[in-house]
């Protein structure tokens, strides 16, 4: 009996990895998360597209690993359903590991609806005149990634 | 012989003090224990309070770390993929403790500071430690002061925001300080009686440029790398953070809960005892009233 039990356990067992191995093969591992908000956890998705700054780039399952940077920009994330997710970021990080699992990182990010353009637009113009008055160096490229940030709302916006 | 007289000079009022004590232990008893007992009553509302605070802000404190752990996994993930160990040739390590301003709440800070104490023990010329929080500062600096090259304050009062670790990054990044590796010591929060002190690698960009496994990873230079590592050493310092201050709000619950359930037995105690001595008074009162009225 306990023959049986410890059998039936080792063929469930190794049922259990076998789908877990057939799962990272095709399919993409997808975290987002942002310091404010978590839009997907270990997640399968189609692809996603992301803006970096050596370019911007889709990213299928089974991807080359890299790493890369994030821009201010969109995230346009293709669920398996067919629905079409698109997030804005202000900046972060992607990583793409050899298992095929995809991490972004960002510092905060915000569904694109949510975005407001008048809000968007004031916030660029408060960068503009930051960057006029800024006397430092420090603080002149402060602004400009201010701006940097001002203009891919103002974008993502409308 | 005369400092010896003086001596015994000095002692004689001393007894005979004692002698008065004694004799008015009674009355002077009451009073202590009914002023004693009200300074336990007046600790108990103060612990209740303290602990209602906490049990609030751990609310808070757990619904973020919920939001947060995806963050820190995340950025842990690259390094353990990657399998990046620390250069040999630069011994130079950094370890960031992860405590808070506040104590009473149990051992958290000592614990994170009692594993760094033994980390120094083991070498303390090639570690350096960043203090975050006014107490890890207050138990290291007096046997490792030297070590320590950064300490910052105004932690636990509000919950940390990626803010925060940001400043902490970038001061951590300006120090100057060259590391070939690194470790956050915080406590990773398991549920409200229970935390683990735990650590996160962190790694300097000579280490992940050596590791041969970067090989497999694609158009990667030095700045994206640079860049890449800096965003996620402040997304790591974020996580610790979330997980410390949610671990030390749950242990302050947890150590409030007693210290109010302690002072409550002190209070049936001292209750108790308060009454006996009253009745034993009111005894003796009676007794000289009557035995005086016999008398006559």
């Amino acid at each position: 009996m306990a023959a049986i039990r410890s059998m039936s356990r080792l063929l469930f067992s190794r049922s259990l990895q076998t789908t877990a191995r057939r799962g990272y093969a095709d399919q993409m591992n997808f975290t987002f998360a942002a310091g404010n908000q978590v839009f997907y956890n270990a997640m399968s998705v189609k692809q996603v597209d992301v803006p970096s700054f050596s370019g911007s780039f889709g990213i299928l399952p089974a991807h080359v690993p890299t790493l890369a940077v994030l821009k201010p920009g969109v995230v346009t994330v293709y669920e398996d359903s067919g629905k079409v997710n698109k997030i804005f970021v202000s900046s972060g990080t992607v990583t793409i590991n050899d298992d095929s699992s995809v991490q972004i990182l960002a510092e905060e990010a915000h569904p694109v609806e949510n975005l407001d353009v008048n809000a968007a637009r004031d916030i660029l113009t408060k960068a503009q005149s930051q960057l006029s008055s800024a006397g430092t160096d420090q603080a002149r490229a402060e602004a400009a990634i201010a701006i940097e940030v001002g203009e891919a709302l103002v974008k993502a916006a409308e | 012989m005369f400092v010896r007289f003086g001596n015994f000079g000095s002692f004689v009022p001393l007894l005979v003090q004692n002698g008065q004590q004694q004799q008015q232990r009674g009355m002077a008893t009451l009073k202590s224990i009914s002023m004693r007992l009200k300074s336990v009553k007046n600790i108990q509302k103060i612990t209740q309070s303290m602990k209602m605070v906490s049990a609030a802000k751990y609310a808070r404190a757990e619904r973020d770390l919920k939001a947060v752990r995806p963050i820190g996994d995340g950025a842990t993930q690259f390094y353990e993929k990657a399998e990046i160990q620390p250069v040999q040739d630069i011994p130079q390590k950094l370890v960031i403790a992860i405590s808070s301003d506040r104590g009473l709440c149990g051992a958290v800070h000592t614990s994170v500071a009692r594993y760094i104490r033994g980390e120094l023990a083991k070498d303390d010329q090639n570690i350096k430690v960043v203090c975050v929080g006014d107490k890890s500062r207050a138990i290291l600096q007096r046997l490792y002061g030297k070590t320590i090259i950064m300490a910052c304050n105004e932690i636990g009062r509000l919950p940390p925001t990626f803010i925060d670790a940001s400043k902490l990054a970038d001061a951590i990044l300006k120090s100057e300080y060259k590391f070939s590796a690194g470790q956050i010591v915080y406590n990773k929060f398991r549920s409200v009686v229970s935390y683990n002190t735990s650590i996160l690698p962190v790694f300097s960009l000579a280490s992940v440029t050596a590791a041969p496994k970067l090989s497999v990873y694609d158009s990667l230079d030095d700045e994206v790398i640079q860049s890449y590592l800096e965003f996620s050493l402040a997304s790591l310092l974020f996580y610790a953070m979330k997980e410390g201050a949610c671990s030390e709000q749950s242990s302050r619950m947890t150590a409030m809960d007693n210290a109010s359930k302690n002072a409550g037995e002190m209070i049936d105690k001292l209750t108790l005892t308060f009454n006996r001595t009253r009745q034993a008074v009111i005894t003796r009162e009676l007794i000289e009233i009557i035995s005086g009225a016999s008398a006559l």
